[in-house]
This record gives C-alpha cells, sequence and structure tokens, in this order.
C-alpha cells in the first residue's frame, strides 16, 4: 500500500458524508434511505476509483507501460479497484446501519445486492477514470462521463434493492435483474481490456 | 451522377411521408384517435437518431483500427445529427404526450413531473447525455489524435452502456409508453397494415435525410480541416 492516506481520506469522506446526512435526516423512511445508501456509495465510488489513474503521474505510467501489457495492466486496476470498493461498501454499509438505522427485512441479502453494486460501480469508474485521464478538469469531467452511463445500472440496483426491504417479486424477475448486472460487468471487463491498449499509446 | 438517386430517393419519400402520412386514413383507437399520425414522426426520429448513434460507432471503431483522422471527423459529424435527431424526437414526443398521456383537467405542465419518469423518457435522456458528454470530452483534450482517439474509445464503451439503457430497462419497469412487449415498432402486430404503408418509408425517409445533412457537414469540415489532413 503506497498511499494509505488516500484511502483513510476515503474513508474519512464516507464517514462525514453519512454524518452530515444523520444530522440532516432523523429517521428516513425505507425509500428514502434506499436511495440515500446508493447515491453515497455513489460519491464513494467516484472518490476512490478515480483516484486509481488521476494520481499516477507521468513517469510511473512509463514505468509501468514498459513493464507489462497494457491488458494486464488494466485488469490489475480493475481487480484493485473491485477490492478497494468491497471494503469501502463494508464501512459504508456499517456507517449507514450504526448512524441511520436498519430499516432492511434481509439485510444479508441487501448486503449482496450491495456488493454486485460495488462492483459495477467500481468497473465502470476504472474505465471511466482511465478516458479522463487523458482529458483536462479530469475530476468534473469523470462525473459528467460517468453519470449517463451509471443511471440504468443504479436505476438497476435500487430497484433490485427493494426486495431487501420485502418487496415481493414477481418469480424469476430479480434473478433476471442480477443476471443482467452480471452480464453488464463481463461486457464492461472485456470492453476495458480491448479498448484500454488505445488509451494507452501515447 | 450515379450517386443521387438516394437523395432523389429521400426528397420523395419524405414528400409521401407528409402527404400520406397526412391524409391515408388510420384506425381511430381511443384515446389516441389522429394523434397516432405523429408515428410517422416521432418513432421515425428515435429510428434516425439510433442508426446515425451506431454509424457514428461504427466510425469510431475503424479510426481506432486506422488511425485515419477522416474516420474521426465522420464519427462527430454522425453523433452531432444524431443527438439533433434526438432533440426532435423529444420535442415530437412531448406535443404527443400532451395531447395522450396529460391530464386534461390540469394544465400540461402539472403533468410534467410523473411523465418524466417514464422509463423510456429516462432512456433517451440517457442517449443524449452520452453524447454531450461526448462534445464535452472532445473539446477538453487540445491534442488531435489524442482527442479522436479518446473520444473514439468513450463512444465505443458508452455506446454499449447505452443498450441495456434503451432496450432492457424499459422492459423490466413499468411503463405507460407503447412497444413494451418485443422489439418496439418492428412488430408487425403492433401496427395496423395502413400505417405500415407509411411508416416503413417514413422510417427510410427520415435517415436518409439524416445520412445527407450528416454526408454535407463532413464535406464541409474536410474543407476546413484540409491543411492538416493532407500534410
Amino acid at each position: 500500500m503506497r498511499q494509505q492516506y488516500s484511502l483513510y481520506g476515503v474513508m474519512l469522506y464516507v464517514a462525514s458524508t453519512i454524518f452530515v446526512l444523520y444530522l440532516a435526516m432523523e429517521d428516513p423512511n425505507a425509500a428514502t434511505w434506499n436511495a440515500l445508501f446508493w447515491i453515497t456509495q455513489l460519491f464513494v465510488c467516484i472518490n476512490a476509483v478515480a483516484k486509481s489513474f488521476l494520481q499516477e503521474n507521468r513517469g510511473r505510467m512509463l514505468y509501468f507501460y514498459s513493464i507489462c501489457h497494457p491488458a494486464v495492466f488494466v485488469m490489475a486496476k480493475l481487480l484493485y479497484n473491485i477490492v478497494l470498493m468491497a471494503i469501502l461498501n463494508v464501512f459504508n454499509l456499517i456507517i449507514f446501519i450504526a448512524l441511520m438505522g436498519n430499516p432492511t427485512e434481509v439485510l444479508l441479502q441487501f448486503i449482496g445486492i450491495s456488493f454486485l453494486g460495488g462492483l459495477g460501480l467500481s468497473l465502470v469508474f476504472t474505465m471511466l477514470a482511465a478516458i479522463a485521464s487523458k482529458a483536462m478538469q479530469q475530476a468534473s469531467l469523470m462525473a459528467i462521463l460517468g453519470f449517463p452511463i451509471i443511471i440504468p445500472q443504479l436505476l438497476l440496483l435500487i430497484r433490485l434493492s427493494r426486495m431487501a426491504f420485502a418487496e415481493v417479486f414477481r418469480p424469476g424477475a430479480a434473478m433476471q435483474i442480477v443476471l443482467l448486472l452480471l452480464a453488464l460487468d463481463l461486457g464492461i471487463i472485456i470492453l476495458s481490456v480491448i479498448l484500454f491498449p488505445f488509451l494507452w499509446k501515447d | 451522377m450515379n450517386k443521387k438517386w438516394w437523395k432523389i430517393a429521400c426528397i420523395v419519400l419524405l414528400v409521401y411521408t407528409v402527404i400520406g402520412g397526412l391524409l391515408i386514413s388510420v384506425p381511430a383507437l381511443p384515446q389516441l384517435q389522429e394523434t397516432i399520425r405523429n408515428l410517422y414522426f416521432h418513432v421515425c426520429m428515435w429510428f434516425a437518431m439510433m442508426i446515425l448513434f451506431g454509424v457514428s460507432v461504427v466510425h469510431s471503431i475503424q479510426y481506432l483500427n486506422t488511425g485515419n483522422l477522416r474516420k474521426d471527423i465522420s464519427s462527430r459529424a454522425y453523433a452531432s445529427t444524431g443527438v439533433v435527431f434526438g432533440l426532435l424526437g423529444y420535442a415530437t414526443g412531448a406535443i404527443w404526450a400532451s395531447y395522450t398521456w396529460a391530464d386534461p383537467n390540469n394544465p400540461a405542465y402539472a403533468s410534467f413531473g410523473s411523465i418524466v419518469r417514464e422509463p423510456k423518457l429516462i432512456g433517451a435522456a440517457i442517449a443524449l447525455l452520452i453524447y454531450f458528454a461526448y462534445f464535452v470530452l472532445r473539446s477538453s483534450i487540445p491534442d488531435l489524435d489524442q482527442r479522436a482517439r479518446v473520444s473514439a474509445v468513450y463512444n465505443i464503451f458508452a455506446f454499449a452502456m447505452l443498450f441495456p439503457s434503451i432496450w432492457i430497462i424499459p422492459r423490466i419497469l413499468p411503463s405507460l409508453h407503447p412497444g413494451k412487449e418485443g422489439n418496439p415498432a418492428l412488430n408487425f402486430n403492433d401496427i395496423d397494415a395502413r400505417m405500415r404503408m407509411v411508416f416503413y418509408p417514413a422510417v427510410i425517409g427520415w435517415t436518409l435525410l439524416g445520412v445527407w445533412i450528416t454526408t454535407l457537414k463532413i464535406r464541409i469540415s474536410f474543407l476546413q480541416e484540409k491543411n492538416w489532413l493532407n500534410a
């Protein structure tokens, strides 16, 4: 771990965001809780994953370029961001439940869905960070590029996580959404491996 | 010139669309009545938009394969015409919705909040946002080759992510918009035979118009950039 402070920085960001939400809203109902959780998750992901490319300086990128194939490099980045997002996901869940209460009926299900969501978010934003790192005003560009792409996934996730609030789904419908999200994730990985080498030619 | 036939076809088809679309009789369904004629305009805009975006992505892929900057110019031009068609699709849809979906007891804008929640509208909004982001990305990279390469990568990536939002999500979420089961507008049982006679030519006509506009834009860009394209 070369940059421990950046991990602690994001954790502090999570904690203070949720603390502000806690002070702003007393006892949110289940739908609000769900929406707030996913919004927090989204912003945490943007902050944590964006750093993976934007903080690398030119010299180090050149070094990586000389020692490995771009496809290997992007796989490593994806994997690292998945793990990072999973850690932050746990952290986010713990603080959320501690401060905002636990309105879920089936907590285990919600945890599973949140990991599925974290996986998709980290994959999409890794690729977008790679794209945005080539442009000026990188941080704001991340949001502009990312939001339209992530909206469909986020909609599906919010819909799916209502299952954990004991909403009854048509049989098979929930599984269908899960499979769809997994297929999307797989598609993102394949696209990243194909497209990333083009980004790297400098 | 043997390349002119499709431009003539475009004009003929669009004249037929406007005249036939307004005169040929249509089935009178409750709620829709004569507003169904908007089908020849509204749905065709989305068809043309998707086709133009698709062509833009194909040019992006070709750019990444060949490194020919002309492909990059074409890709940008097709995307911008696609955005115009998308905005026209919204405009025609808004007029249609104000007659069919809006609550007649309130002024039309009072129904705005509930109409915008519609999954199809969200999907269309995402498509337009993606291409606005594409233009923002382009303008934020000063270097020519790098701009072309990065925006081509984003174009392909975003288009691949766009498909679930436009084709799959509307079928999962509840919706008032027609065309939920099966492929919207491609299903033969969806439309009356009389309407098909106008609808399919209309789709082709509007798409050809979009391509025509774009080829003109591309030719202007080639002339403007000719100094460094030939260098």
